[in-house]
C-alpha cells in the first residue's frame, strides 16, 4: 500500500476499534427479508451521498479547482424532482429533468472557471449562494413531501445492500476504470499541475476543466436525489447543508492535494468512510451529535498535519538524510 | 505621468463601482418607496449590519494576503456563546469582553500558525477552525442562552442621538472605530504595507526582507479578533448566545469583501470598499423587505447575481492591465 494511504487507513481502523470497544455487536451483520442489516451497512448507506460528491470533488480538486456549490445543487435536484412528483409527474422524468438541470449548472460553473477565468472558490460561491435561493424558489419556501415507492428506492431501497451505496460504488469503479485505464487521469493531473503548459503540450485544458465541473454537478444531483428520496421530502434549506465541506474533507483526508496535480480515488473512499464512521462513533459513545464537529476538526487537522511537507521535513533527520 | 494617472483609476475602479451600485440601489429604493431616503434608513443599515462590517474588516486583511478565513461565522457564534455562558455564570461584563476577544484572537493565532508553519492551505485549516468553533459552542450548551446582564442590556438598548433626529446604537460607533483603526493600520503602518506586499507576491516580499511570516500569522489573529468583536456586537443585537447563530455568515463576509472590490488573489482592496460592500448587501435586504411581496430567498439570488457581476468586472480590469 502506498505510504500516502497509511494514515487514513490507521484512522479508519482506530475508529472502528473504538466502536467495537463501546458496542461489542458493532461488526455483526444479519440478513432479514433479503436485506443486510447492521451498523456497518448503516455507515455505508448514510455515507453514500458524501462518497458520490467526494468522488466528483476529487476530480475537480485534481485540476486545482474546488466546487462549493455541490450542496446547493443537491438541494435543487431534490427540489425539482419532488415538486415534479408532487404535481402528479412521473418520478423518472422528474429525475431526468433534475439531472439535466444539474448538468446545466455544472456547465455554468465550468464556463466561469475555464472560459471567464474566475478562481474556482469564488466562481462556485456564486451558485452556492444563489443556488439555495433557486431551490427555495422552486419549492416556494415549503418542504415538499412526496409518497412514491419508486422514488423512495434510490435513497432507502435495498438490493441486499442499500441501493444508494451500490450507485456510489458503481460510480467510483466507473471513474477509476475510465481515468486510470485511459490517459484521462493523467491529463486531469497535468491540467492540475499547470493548465497553461498542458494546453501548450496539446491537452485540451478547457474541455477537461469543463468536464469535471459537469461531472461533479451530476454527482451532486444524484446525491441530492438520494438525500431527498431517503426522507421522501425536499427541504431547500437543509438538504445537503455542509455536504460540500464533508466532501472536501473526505478528499483531503484521502491524500489528494488541494494544490492539484494528483489524486487518489481509494483515498477518497477511505476519507468518506472515515467521515461517516466518525459521525456514527460520536452517536454511539453518547456525545450530543452537534459536538461531532469538534471531532471532525481534530481529525482534519491531524491528517493534514501528518501529510504536511513541513512536518515530514521536521521528522526527516530521524530517517535517512539524502544530501544533494 | 500618464501611466500614473491611468493606473490610479483602475486601482480604485472596483471601489468606485461598489459605491455606484450602492447609490444606484439606494436611489431605486428612494424613488419607489416613500420614506426610504431618510437618515434613519441609512442609520438602520449600519445598526443592522454593525457586526458584518467588523467581520468584513477582518476578512479584508486575510483576503489581501491571498488567504481566506472560513471560520469567522462560527467564531461569531462561539463568542456569543462564551459571552452568554460567562455572564450567566456571574462574570462581570468588564471581564467577559476581554475573555471573548482573547479567545477569538487565540483561535486565529492557532490557525495562522498551522497555515504558516506547516504550509497547509488556509481553506482547509479555517474549515477545520469553523468546525471546531461551531462544535465548541455545543460543548458549552446545545440550547440558546439568553443574556440578562444589566451592562450588556444597557449597551444594547442605549441609543445615541445624531443631529437631524437620527438615532444610532453604540454598536455602530464600535464598528466605525474598527473600520478607522483598520484603515490606519493598512495604510500607515509597516504591518499594513507588508500585508499588501505579501498579497502582491509573497516571494518578492520575502526577498525584500519583509517579515512575511509575522504578517501571514498576524492577519489570521486580526480576523479572529474581529470575529470575536463581531460576536460581541452580535450578542448585543440578539441578546443571546446560541450555537446556531451566524450560520453561513462567513459567506456574507466574503461576498461583502468581493463586492467591495478586493481581489481574492490578494494585494488589491480597501477596507472602505468592504464597508461599501456590506452596505450594498444591507440595502438589497432593506429593498426586499420594503417591497413586501418578494420572498426572502430573492435576497440570496440577488446577492449571487451581484457577486457574479463583480467578479466578471474584476476579470475585465485584471485582463486590461
Amino acid at each position: 500500500m502506498s505510504r500516502r494511504l497509511l494514515w487514513p487507513v490507521l484512522a479508519l481502523v482506530a475508529l472502528l476499534l473504538v466502536n467495537v470497544f463501546v458496542t461489542p455487536s458493532f461488526l455483526s451483520l444479519r440478513m432479514q427479508d433479503g436485506h443486510l442489516f447492521g451498523s456497518l451497512v448503516d455507515i455505508l448507506r448514510n455515507g453514500a451521498p458524501t462518497l458520490l460528491i467526494a468522488l466528483g470533488m476529487t476530480l475537480v480538486i485534481a485540476t486545482r479547482g474546488i466546487d462549493l456549490s455541490v450542496g446547493a445543487v443537491a438541494a435543487i435536484a431534490g427540489a425539482v424532482t419532488c415538486t415534479h412528483i408532487a404535481a402528479g409527474g412521473d418520478p423518472f422524468s422528474g429525475m431526468a429533468i433534475a439531472l439535466a438541470l444539474c448538468a446545466l449548472m455544472g456547465l455554468w460553473n465550468g464556463f466561469l472557471v475555464s472560459v471567464v477565468g474566475v478562481q474556482p472558490i469564488i466562481a462556485t460561491l456564486v451558485l452556492m449562494t444563489a443556488g439555495r435561493g433557486i431551490a427555495m424558489l422552486i419549492t416556494e419556501g415549503q418542504i415538499i413531501t412526496v409518497d412514491n415507492p419508486a422514488y423512495r428506492q434510490i435513497g432507502a431501497g435495498f438490493l441486499v445492500l442499500p441501493i444508494a451505496i451500490l450507485i456510489s460504488v458503481a460510480a467510483l469503479v466507473g471513474v477509476a476504470l475510465v481515468t486510470r485505464r485511459t490517459a484521462l487521469g493523467l491529463l486531469i493531473e497535468s491540467v492540475g499541475v499547470n493548465p497553461e503548459a498542458s494546453r501548450l503540450a496539446g491537452v485540451r485544458s478547457r474541455t477537461i476543466i469543463w468536464t469535471v465541473y459537469v461531472f461533479v454537478a451530476l454527482c451532486s444531483g444524484v446525491a441530492g436525489l438520494m438525500i431527498s428520496s431517503n426522507v421522501s421530502a425536499a427541504d431547500a434549506n437543509n438538504a445537503g447543508l455542509w455536504i460540500e465541506m464533508d466532501a472536501i474533507l473526505a478528499v483531503v483526508i484521502g491524500g489528494t492535494s488541494l494544490a492539484g496535480g494528483r489524486y487518489s480515488l481509494t483515498g477518497t473512499l477511505l476519507g468518506a468512510l472515515i467521515i461517516q464512521t466518525l459521525t456514527t462513533t460520536v452517536y454511539t459513545i453518547g456525545v450530543p451529535p452537534e459536538v461531532t464537529l469538534v471531532f471532525k476538526a481534530v481529525v482534519v487537522l491531524a491528517v493534514c498535519l501528518l501529510q504536511a511537507p513541513a512536518l515530514s521535513r521536521a521528522l526527516a533527520p530521524r530517517r535517512k538524510v539524502v544530501l544533494p | 505621468m500618464t501611466a500614473l494617472t491611468a493606473r490610479a483609476p483602475s486601482r480604485f475602479l472596483p471601489v468606485i463601482a461598489t459605491f455606484v451600485v450602492f447609490v444606484a440601489t439606494f436611489g431605486v429604493g428612494s424613488l419607489r418607496y416613500e420614506g426610504f431616503a431618510t437618515g434613519q434608513v441609512v442609520a438602520n443599515l449600519f445598526i443592522d449590519n454593525a457586526f458584518l462590517i467588523v467581520l468584513a474588516v477582518g476578512m479584508t486583511f486575510v483576503i489581501l494576503t491571498g488567504g481566506i478565513d472560513l471560520s469567522v461565522g462560527s467564531v461569531v457564534a462561539l463568542s456569543t456563546m462564551i459571552a452568554a455562558a460567562a455572564l450567566r455564570a456571574g462574570w462581570p461584563a468588564w471581564l467577559v469582553v476581554p475573555a471573548v476577544l482573547a479567545t477569538g484572537s487565540a483561535l486565529g493565532l492557532l490557525m495562522g500558525v498551522v497555515i504558516h508553519r506547516f504550509q497547509v492551505q488556509p481553506f482547509i485549516v479555517t474549515l477545520a477552525g469553523m468546525f471546531l468553533a461551531r462544535g465548541l459552542c455545543f460543548v458549552i450548551s446545545v440550547e440558546s442562552v439568553s443574556i440578562k446582564d444589566p451592562t450588556f442590556r444597557a449597551l444594547a438598548t442605549g441609543t445615541l442621538e445624531l443631529p437631524g433626529g437620527v438615532t444610532i446604537t453604540h454598536t455602530v460607533v464600535i464598528a466605525l472605530v474598527a473600520v478607522a483603526v483598520a484603515a490606519y493600520v493598512l495604510h500607515l503602518t509597516r504591518f499594513g504595507r507588508t500585508v499588501y506586499a505579501v498579497g502582491g507576491s509573497e516571494s518578492s516580499a520575502r526577498l525584500m526582507g519583509l517579515r512575511t511570516g509575522r504578517v501571514k500569522v498576524g492577519v489570521y489573529v486580526i480576523s479572529g479578533f474581529c470575529s470575536a468583536l463581531a460576536g460581541l456586537l452580535f450578542s448585543l443585537y440578539m441578546l443571546s448566545g446560541y450555537g446556531l447563530h451566524a450560520v453561513g455568515m462567513e459567506l456574507d463576509a466574503i461576498a461583502a469583501v468581493v463586492v467591495g472590490g478586493s481581489l481574492l488573489s490578494g494585494g488589491v482592496g480597501f477596507v472602505v470598499g468592504s464597508v461599501a460592500g456590506v452596505l450594498v448587501l444591507g440595502t438589497i435586504q432593506t429593498l426586499i423587505s420594503f417591497q413586501g411581496t418578494l420572498s426572502s430567498w430573492w435576497t440570496k439570488i440577488v446577492i449571487g447575481v451581484l457577486l457574479l457581476a463583480f467578479i466578471v468586472l474584476q476579470r475585465l480590469i485584471v485582463r486590461r492591465s
